[in-house]
C-alpha cells in the first residue's frame, strides 16, 4: 500500500484551485506533475551548480559534468542497460528522429509500424520512405485495441529493415506484448531493428531493456515527472557506432580541421550543443522519486484507479470505452453518445478536472474507430480514488448540461 | 444595430448568471442549438475552418453590401459561440466587422474561448469571418 497523502504532499501544483475548484489532474499522458524533489533539483542546480560541462577545468565544471554523467548511471540503471547505451536528447520525438534518420538501411527498406501509433512514430518513418523510396507498412489492431501479432509475422518480407512499435498506446492504454513480438521477429530475421516507443510506458511499470531486447528503447522525462526537454534513447550496445549523424556540432569530437573532423565514440556522439542539463538532472531525480516509491507499487495503484475509473463510467448510460479492458497503463479513452469530446472536455474543465480531448496525435487509430476524437483520462501515482468520484460527478453534470 | 448595440444587447444578456457559469454555459448551449444550420451544400472541404478540435464549417455571403453567415459545429459549445459572433457579424459592413474587438467575449466571461491553443477555434474562426467580409467586399 501506498501513502497518498504523503505522496499528494510532494507535488506543490495539486494544491491550485481551478475555477474555484480543486485540481483534479488527470492529463498525465499528455505531462505528469512534477515532485518537490524533482523541482528542488532544478532551483539547486541553476543556484548552487550551474556551468556548462564536458569544457570547463574549473571546479564548477567539473561537479556539473558529475551530475550529469551520474544522471546517466541513474536513468541506464532505471532501465536496466548500460551507461554508454544511454543518450540524452529532447525527448521521445527527438529520439524517433535520431534513429530514423541516422540508420544505415538500404533504399527501398521497409518500415513496419502499427495502427495505435503516435505521429511521432510514424511521421520520422513516413519521411524516411518518401526519401529513400521505401515502404510504411502496418500491423493493424482488432476492435479492443490489441496487435493482430499474426499478420505481423506476413508483413515481414527480406526487405524489413525495422520495426517500430509503441509499449503502451498513448490513447487506449494498450499495453503491447513487446518481449514476444521482438521475439518473433528476430526468429524470422535477426538483423531486423526493433525500436520500442516507451513515452507511456516507462512512467507507469518497471522497465528492463536486457530483458526486452530491443535495439532502440525511447522515452521523455517530462511524461515521468521530470521537467520537459529532456528525453532518453537507448541503443544496444554495438549498434550506436553504426547510427549515422543526424546533427553535429560542440560537445562531440576529438579533433576538428577543415579537411577532417574525429568524433568521440559514444553517446557525447549524439548530444551536440549544450545539453539541458537542469533537466537531465531532474531526470535522475524523477528516477530516484520513483524508486522510492517502487515502480512495481506505481503501477499496482494507477492499477487500482484504472479499474475503479472504469467500472464507474460503464454504469454511466452512453458511455463507450475504447479498448474497454484492464489489461493497459492507466489509461482510458472513452465517447459519450451524442456529445461532442470538446464540449465535454471544456465543461469538466470548468469543474476543475483536467483531462484530454482529441485525437491524441493517433489520427490514423481514429480513422480505424471511426471517430474524430476521444476523451483520455490517464493517471499517475498522485492520483486517488477520490478523485475519480470527482471527475464521475462532474462528467454527469456535464452530460445533463449538454442534453 | 450596430455591431456594439448587438455587443451590448449580449453583455446585458449574460450580466443576469453572474458567476453562475453553469447557467452561463446552459444559454450559450441554447444559443447552439437555436444556431440556423448551414445549407448541406455549403458543408464542404473548403469551408471547414481549420485549426479547431471541433469542426467548424462557415459560409459567407455579400447582399447589398452587408455580409452575411452561416455556420455550423459538431461540438455545440462551439456552436454556440459561432452563433454569438454571426448575431455580432450579420448585416453588417465588411469595414465595421474587420474593425470589431469583440469586447463582449470578454466581459461575458467567455475569455478563454479566445486563446490561442489549438484545442481552440474561436480565434481562427473570428479571422476567417474577417477575411471572408475583405474577400466579398472588395
Amino acid at each position: 500500500m501506498i501513502d497518498s497523502k504523503h505522496i499528494r504532499e510532494q507535488f506543490p501544483i495539486l494544491n491550485k484551485r481551478i475555477n474555484n475548484n480543486s485540481l483534479v489532474y488527470f492529463d498525465n499522458g499528455a505531462t505528469t506533475q512534477k515532485p518537490k524533489v524533482v523541482i528542488d533539483s532544478v532551483v539547486k542546480y541553476y543556484s548552487e551548480q550551474n556551468a556548462n560541462i564536458h569544457r570547463g577545468v574549473h571546479t564548477l565544471s567539473r561537479e556539473a559534468t558529475e551530475l550529469f554523467e551520474s544522471a546517466r548511471q541513474t536513468v541506464s540503471s532505471f532501465i536496466n542497460s548500460k551507461t554508454e547505451e544511454i543518450i540524452f536528447t529532447s525527448g521521445t520525438t527527438d529520439s524517433i528522429n535520431i534513429v530514423a534518420n541516422g540508420l544505415d538501411i538500404p533504399k527501398g527498406s521497409e518500415i513496419i509500424v502499427s495502427q495505435m501509433e503516435h505521429h511521432s512514430n510514424i511521421l520520422p518513418w513516413q519521411l524516411w520512405c518518401e526519401r529513400n523510396n521505401g515502404k510504411l507498412k502496418v500491423i493493424p489492431i482488432n476492435r479492443d485495441g490489441t496487435l493482430q501479432i499474426k499478420k505481423l509475422e506476413s508483413l515481414i518480407t527480406h526487405n524489413t529493415a525495422v520495426v517500430a512499435l509503441t509499449h503502451v498506446s498513448n490513447t487506449l492504454g494498450v499495453i503491447n506484448p513487446v518481449n514476444e513480438i521482438i521475439q518473433k521477429v528476430k526468429a524470422i530475421d535477426q538483423r531486423i531493428l526493433v525500436l520500442i516507443d516507451g513515452a507511456q510506458s516507462v512512467p507507469h511499470m518497471s522497465i528492463d531493456v536486457k530483458n526486452m531486447d530491443c535495439d532502440f528503447f525511447v522515452f521523455s522525462g517530462h511524461k515521468m515527472y521530470a521537467p520537459t526537454g529532456c528525453g532518453v534513447l537507448y541503443v544496444k550496445k554495438g549498434l550506436m557506432d553504426q547510427l549515422k549523424l543526424s546533427k553535429t556540432g560542440g560537445g562531440t569530437i576529438k579533433t576538428v580541421s577543415f579537411e577532417r573532423t574525429e568524433y568521440v565514440n559514444g553517446p557525447l556522439r549524439f548530444e551536440a550543443g549544450t545539453p539541458n542539463i537542469e533537466a537531465v538532472v531532474g531526470l535522475a531525480k524523477a528516477c530516484e522519486f520513483m524508486n522510492s516509491i517502487g515502480v512495481n507499487n506505481i503501477s499496482e495503484h494507477e492499477h487500482s484507479l484504472l479499474v475503479y475509473a472504469q467500472n464507474e463510467l460503464r454504469a454511466i448510460e452512453g458511455v463507450e470505452i475504447y479498448a474497454d479492458h484492464s489489461n493497459k497503463a492507466a489509461v482510458i479513452s472513452f465517447n459519450v453518445k451524442g456529445q461532442h469530446p470538446f464540449d465535454v472536455g471544456t465543461l469538466l474543465d470548468k469543474y476543475g478536472v483536467a483531462i484530454r480531448t482529441d485525437h491524441h496525435c493517433t489520427q490514423p487509430l481514429m480513422n480505424y474507430y471511426g471517430i474524430q476524437g476521444t476523451i483520455r483520462a490517464s493517471f499517475a501515482i498522485y492520483n486517488v480514488k477520490e478523485e475519480i468520484d470527482i471527475f464521475i460527478e462532474a462528467l454527469k453534470k456535464g452530460i445533463k448540461l449538454l442534453s | 444595430m450596430s455591431i456594439e448595440e448587438i455587443e451590448n444587447e449580449i453583455i446585458q444578456e449574460f450580466e443576469i448568471f453572474g458567476d453562475d457559469w453553469e447557467g452561463k454555459y446552459e444559454h450559450l448551449i441554447d444559443l447552439g442549438k437555436s444556431l440556423p444550420i448551414i445549407n448541406q451544400e455549403n458543408k464542404t472541404e473548403e469551408n471547414i475552418i481549420k485549426g479547431c478540435q471541433s469542426r467548424v464549417w462557415l459560409n459567407s455571403a455579400i447582399k447589398n453590401g452587408k455580409i452575411f453567415f452561416t455556420a455550423d459545429s459538431d461540438a455545440i459549445i462551439t456552436k454556440g459561440m459561432v452563433a454569438l459572433m454571426i448575431r455580432v457579424f450579420n448585416g453588417q459592413s465588411a469595414k465595421d466587422i474587420v474593425e470589431a474587438k469583440l469586447e463582449f467575449i470578454n466581459k461575458i466571461g467567455l475569455k478563454e474561448h479566445l486563446s490561442p491553443t489549438r484545442a481552440n477555434g474561436l480565434l481562427s474562426m473570428v479571422n476567417r469571418m474577417k477575411l471572408d467580409a475583405i474577400k466579398l467586399s472588395q
